[in-house]
């Protein structure tokens, strides 16, 4: 599954426009600590959280992650989104909470570890 | 935590100099010092700032720095949510002899709307001094919430709580330089006060000293503890 597939699907928003979508989505992670992402994340990942610092841009590219979701209707910061674009780091928002948004990608195939 | 009893166990324990930090508000910081007149004991107001991040940002004002437009900044940006009668029962305003003269009715443990860099650009606006708090702990630190320091943060510090040494911290979570690392008790209890501390060589207990010594200018520096 790629985040273009789960964006058509789960009707996600994407900030990030002309960032390739065809990562494939290895599997997920869901934490607002991003010491806790830093230390359980793993490549491939769609993270997902609702904290929209610019550091989460950093944790997704020390990680590898395939992308990052925004939940509860959350905007980037705008410097957030200036360094996704730059570290071409997509990233992707909702309307759901994340345990919705979870549930879903769950259903769809993304798991955990 | 009655303003007399910080005083008095702040003397006893032989502190020169101590901050009056509640969470999100800087309204008992007055009764605080002036409990503290005449005692020896140096107080400067301050505050424990939850940011949007939920990290928590030390602020240290000025004693005469005038605080009522940096509360009601802080409070415009503390979302109003209903609290339980039981917590605003915790949350009293006090004078400095101990008498109780209102309530607090916000929520003060929840977080603002500030992100890390509005809450120290607003404590930087008021002459104030930015410290991130207990960086060695699991939650509100700006280490746990953020990964680590973002970098063009501009804070004066960082502190580290007393369940560890400053070297200890600097072995765990990385070296913090160019920042000074101070070590303090985060009392939420009396007998809490004093059980960590941090010297400064400086010439007086001000604000523009302590300035001077986490920047390591004019001859005052910090001592690590």
């Amino acid at each position: 599954m790629t985040l273009t597939d789960l964006a058509a699907r789960l009707g996600l928003r994407v900030f990030t426009a002309g960032i390739p979508l065809d990562r494939p989505v290895l599997g997920g992670y869901a934490s607002d600590l991003l010491s806790d992402v830093i230390g359980h994340g793993r490549k491939g990942d769609l993270w997902v959280t609702m904290q929209v610092h610019p550091n989460i841009v950093a944790v997704a590219v020390l990680k590898d992650l395939a992308g990052i979701v925004l939940v509860n209707g959350r905007d980037p910061a705008a410097e957030t989104l200036e360094q996704a674009a730059r570290e071409k780091v997509p990233l992707l928002g909702t309307e759901l909470a994340a345990f919705e948004l979870v549930g879903r990608l769950y259903g769809l195939g993304v798991k955990g570890s | 935590m009655s303003p007399r009893a910080v005083v008095d166990r702040a003397r006893a324990v032989g502190l020169d100099l101590i901050a009056v930090t509640d969470h999100n508000t800087t309204e008992n910081a007055t009764a605080v010092l002036e409990a503290a007149r005449g005692t020896g004991l140096a107080v400067l107001p301050g505050i424990e700032l939850t940011s949007a991040e939920e990290v928590h940002i030390l602020g240290l004002f000025d004693p005469a720095a005038e605080l009522g437009a940096f509360q009601d900044e802080v409070f415009r940006n503390l979302p109003d949510v209903p609290s339980k009668r039981k917590f605003i029962e915790d949350q009293v305003i006090v004078d400095a002899a101990d008498y109780v003269t209102g309530f607090s009715p916000r929520c003060l443990f929840g977080a603002t709307l500030f992100s890390v860099h509005d809450a120290v650009a607003l404590i930087h606006g008021h002459g104030g001094l930015a410290i991130a708090c207990h960086v060695d702990r699991d939650s509100f630190s700006i280490i746990s919430q953020l990964g680590f320091i973002p970098p063009g943060l501009s804070l004066e510090a960082v502190e580290v709580s007393p369940r560890l040494t400053v070297a200890e911290a600097r072995t765990a979570l990385g070296p913090f330089d160019p920042l000074p690392v101070v070590r303090f008790s985060d009392a939420h209890k009396p007998e809490e006060i004093g059980c960590a501390t941090t010297d400064f060589i400086v010439a007086s207990p001000g604000i523009g000293e302590i300035r001077l010594a986490l920047a390591g200018q004019d001859g005052r520096r910090v001592i690590p503890s």
